[in-house]
This record gives structure tokens, C-alpha cells and sequence, in this order.
């Protein structure tokens, strides 16, 4: 397989668009959970209710299409192999928990990949949506008429004073968590994002990394949700997570400013290492490769890199992923020769760019 | 034994790999093990998990709920779960559930959700339809309360009027 037809399979579709904002705002996602009225969450449910709800979402939903989500595909997640259910985590098409599952399960994906309804995961469905950049608000709009498109055929759990009912306490209500990812490197540097997350979690939002919770920021991507799911509308909690991100977008274009102003050259030396690293390296550890993708990453958004192009933190950030580099490579690796093949493909991208 | 990795933290884990036949020891710390992918995902909400059912005996352990604890214990009809199993995993067995430990969850979701024990968002299109105009309903009789109370009475009659033509509507799909 060459490495741009690779490439094309790795890279979602969705994700290949500018969306507003996107300097710093990568993505913007609604997640809602839905349960079935009548049957038992998956935690309890036996294999035959199980069954039941993945032959249910199978026979009504797969191949159909709505709105802009065609064909939807449907994925039994036995039928995986490790690797493939690793390389759907590292495209945050499924969660880590449903990768693990061994009772009946399944992911129903659209053809652009801006959908992603997994199947008896900790709630019957977990619908997720995703847009490029900052679109919280088209996000939810989308969801919501997916929603209710799905509800035609399904009797969801709901109870007029609790909201729609989830397997965990944490989710109950609105079932909604929104989350955008952010590249942070200036507040990152100057470590001012630590000191600002305090504040973002006592106004009831979460800072995450990239591959949500306990995960840690790897590339200066963090990801920013909400909490609270009862007792405010979806729409008052897009609002609040919303003007905390615009808050954000704020204070690191300040910052980036700042250190263009303060210490231009060390700025340009930082980049050009970093461009160096990823350009000739032949042994690249995840790590060091996220660090130096950020840093190309704004080395371009502030122009001082000029012949890349932008995507290639997004799609680096996921290739270069253990998941994706066993799947490239077809076979199982150490880590050690997952750090070699890690710096060999991210060479030959650089190599794309000129 | 040193970790193998970052030559620092002492090797707290042994695996062994077999890949196309051949055998690999290796000897890591557990930070080393988890970055390199050794282990294949961390455990997922573990802390997230622990905190919860912490925070359930915490709520359920309060004096207010002693003497009820003699008496025969709660277990929901539909799932057979009973508070204390929801109490231990922190996470509801189905839908009935909800009913059957009512009584007990105000305290849980008002500290999960910073206080809020009800649900203020999206009411299914389908299933919801009364639902939803029993909202509006409620929403108005608030502003018509707050309307008497400044004494705003043309309003508050324009008001009165809508509440009785949706309460009229509900009615007419009742039958």
C-alpha cells in the first residue's frame, strides 16, 4: 500500500475540511446517550437483549442514509482483529471502553466518517458527532435531527423529571457531553493553561487529552467538555463550554503574539528544530514526534513555515499512532521498531509536502 | 532490576512477547509499559468509577438514612438490582431502575451535577409530545405568577389565555 492511499483511509473525511477557527479549534463533537426503553443497560443486559439491540440497529440503520451521513456501515466489533479495534479508538470513531468489549457490540459509521453510533457500549447508543473546527453550535443542531430521526423507530428511555436515563449517574439528563480539541502551544509553554484549568473546571467544564479521560495532552491538543449533563438545556450547555473555548482562542493568540514580539528567534529555532527532527529523524518515539508535530504545526499558523500544509498535525497525530503503524506495517511490532517505522512515514510525509 | 525503557524507574512489570514464533522478555516500569503500549489501554474511568461509589456510600451513609436500613432492601423489579449493588458498582442496572431508587438519588445527582436533580433539556420528538407542552405550560404559569405578583394584569390575562388553549389541546389528545 502506498503511503498516500494510507493516508486516504486514515484521514477522515470530515476532518480534511477548514472549519471556523481552526487555527487553534481542530474539531468540535457532540456525543449523546441514548438507551432503549424497555431493555436492560448493557452492564447487565444477557447476551440475548444484547442480541437483540444490535440485530434491531443492524436491520433498520445499516446502508440507510440521512442528511449528509450516507451509508451508514455497521461493524460487528467481535469481527475485529485488536489492531483494527486500536486503529477505530485512535480515530475517535469508537470510545477505548467499547474496543475492549467482548459481548455483542458494534459500530454503525457514516461514509464520511462524521458519525459514529456505537452499539451497547456503557448505554445502548452512544451518538457521535463530529465537525472541523470550531462548530458547536451546527454540531448540536445535526445532532439533535439525527436524534430525532432515530427516534421514529426506537422508544428511548425517558422520564419527564430525570431526562433521557443512562447507565452511569454522570450522563443522566441530557445525555449530552460536547467537547471541542484544542491546540494550545503558547499557553502550554508558557504554562499558563495549568493555571488556567482550575478555573475551567470550576465553571463545570473538563480539560482533557487528546484520547479523553486519563489521557494525557500530547502535542498540546486538549480537549475540552462539559461536565454537567442535568438540569441545564443542551443549549445553555454549548453556550458555556462555547464562551470558554472563545475565551481561550483568545488569551492564546495573546500569547502567541507575545512570543512572537518577546523572543522572535527563539520561537524560529524551536520550529526549525522540530522541522529538522521530523524531516531526518530515523527513531521517533510517540511522544517527541507529538512535541514536534505541534511546534511545525505553528510554525505554520504564524507563517514562518510556509511550504506544509496545515492538516499535518491532525493526520500525524493519528498515523503515527501504534494502532495505525501495525496496521501499515500489517504485522505486530515492538516498540522499538514502531519508533523506526514512525519516523520512516512521518520522513516520507514531509517528503509529500515539497 | 532497572526498566529496560527508561533505564530510571525500577522494572515493576515482565512480559513476554512472542511475535512470528520468537520469544522477547522485556522488563519495564509500569509508567514505561503504558506509554509503550505494552499494556494495551490504561483502565478507562477507573478513577472516574471510584470517585462515584465513594461518593454513594458517602451520600447513603448519612444518619438521615439508618433506620431505613432495617427494613427489607430496595431491588428493582425489572433488573433485580439493589441499592446496595448500585451503591458498590455506581451505575443503574435499566430504566426502572431509576424508579425504584427515587427516593435516594436527589442527594446523588445534586452532587454530580452541581446541584441539579432535574432534567431541563431536549423532550423526544415522538414520544415526548405532551411532554412538551406540559413544559410550556409550566414555563408560562411561572411568568404569569411573576406577572400577578407585579401586577402586570393585561399581561398576565394573555398569559392565563395561552395556558388554557395548550391545557385544552393536551386534553383533546388524551381522548
Amino acid at each position: 500500500m502506498t503511503l498516500q492511499h494510507f493516508m486516504k483511509e486514515a484521514i477522515s473525511p470530515w476532518m480534511r475540511e477548514d472549519g471556523p477557527d481552526s487555527d487553534i479549534v481542530l474539531s468540535s463533537r457532540i456525543r449523546l446517550a441514548r438507551n432503549f426503553a424497555q431493555y436492560t443497560f448493557p452492564i447487565l443486559a444477557n447476551e440475548s437483549d444484547l442480541q437483540y439491540i444490535s440485530d434491531f440497529i443492524r436491520r433498520e440503520y445499516e446502508h440507510q442514509s440521512f442528511q449528509d451521513y450516507q451509508d451508514f456501515a455497521f461493524i460487528p466489533i467481535q469481527d475485529l482483529t485488536p489492531v483494527e479495534r486500536r486503529v477505530l479508538v485512535e480515530k475517535h470513531l469508537i470510545s477505548p471502553h467499547l474496543a475492549e468489549k467482548n459481548h455483542v457490540s458494534a459500530v454503525l459509521i457514516s461514509k464520511n466518517e462524521q458519525v459514529s453510533i456505537m452499539v451497547n457500549e456503557e448505554d445502548h447508543l452512544r451518538i457521535q458527532l463530529y465537525y472541523p473546527g470550531f462548530q458547536l453550535n451546527k454540531a448540536l443542531q445535526k445532532v439533535f435531527d439525527l436524534d430525532d430521526w432515530l427516534e421514529e423507530k426506537i422508544d428511548y428511555a425517558f422520564d419527564e423529571e430525570r431526562g433521557y436515563l443512562t447507565g452511569c449517574p454522570t450522563n443522566v439528563g441530557t445525555g449530552m457531553r460536547a467537547s471541542v480539541m484544542m491546540h494550545l502551544p503558547a499557553l502550554s509553554w508558557t504554562q499558563r493553561i495549568s493555571r488556567m484549568i482550575p478555573a475551567i473546571n470550576h465553571l463545570g467544564l473538563v480539560v482533557r487529552g487528546i484520547y479523553g479521560e486519563g489521557s494525557q495532552a500530547t502535542g498540546n491538543v486538549f480537549q475540552i467538555s462539559n461536565q454537567i449533563t442535568l438540569g441545564k438545556s443542551e443549549e445553555d450547555i454549548v453556550e458555556d463550554l462555547q464562551s470558554v473555548v472563545r475565551e481561550l482562542i483568545e488569551h492564546e493568540r495573546t500569547a502567541r503574539k507575545h512570543i512572537m514580539a518577546q523572543s522572535p528567534t527563539r520561537l524560529e529555532d524551536r520550529i526549525y528544530r522540530s522541522y529538522g527532527v521530523l524531516t531526518f529523524s530515523r527513531i521517533i518515539e510517540s511522544k517527541e514526534a507529538a512535541k514536534c508535530l505541534s511546534d511545525v504545526r505553528l510554525g505554520i499558523d504564524l507563517g514562518i513555515i510556509e511550504n506544509v500544509s496545515r492538516n499535518i498535525l491532525n493526520e500525524l497525530m493519528v498515523l503515527t499512532q501504534p494502532g495505525f503503524l501495525q496496521q501499515y506495517a500489517n504485522k505486530t511490532l515492538t516498540p522499538n521498531e514502531r519508533d523506526v517505522l514512525r519516523a520512516s512515514l512521518i520522513r516520507e510525509r514531509m517528503q509529500l509536502e515539497n | 532490576m532497572e526498566c529496560q525503557e527508561c533505564h530510571k524507574r525500577p522494572a515493576t512489570l515482565h512480559f513476554t512477547q512472542v511475535i512470528n514464533g520468537e520469544k522477547e522478555e522485556v522488563y519495564v516500569c509500569e509508567v514505561c509499559a503504558k506509554e509503550k503500549g505494552y499494556m494495551s489501554y490504561p483502565e478507562e474511568g477507573y478513577s472516574l468509577h471510584h470517585l462515584l461509589s465513594g461518593l454513594f456510600n458517602s451520600t447513603f451513609e448519612s444518619p438521615k438514612n439508618t433506620s431505613s436500613q432495617q427494613t427489607k432492601e430496595l431491588q428493582c423489579p425489572k433488573c433485580d438490582m439493589t441499592l446496595s449493588e448500585f451503591k458498590r458498582v455506581g451505575k443503574f442496572g435499566c430504566p426502572s431502575c431509576y424508579e425504584t431508587f427515587s427516593d435516594n438519588l436527589d442527594p446523588v445527582f445534586s452532587r454530580v451535577h452541581s446541584g441539579n436533580t432535574k432534567h431541563y433539556g431536549k423532550i423526544p420528538a415522538r414520544i415526548g409530545g405532551n411532554m412538551r407542552i406540559k413544559r410550556q405550560v409550566d414555563a408560562y404559569k411561572e411568568e404569569l405568577q411573576r406577572l400577578i405578583k407585579n401586577e402586570a394584569f393585561e399581561e398576565a390575562a394573555t398569559v392565563r389565555d395561552k395556558i388554557k388553549e395548550l391545557e385544552e389541546q393536551t386534553r383533546g389528545d388524551d381522548t
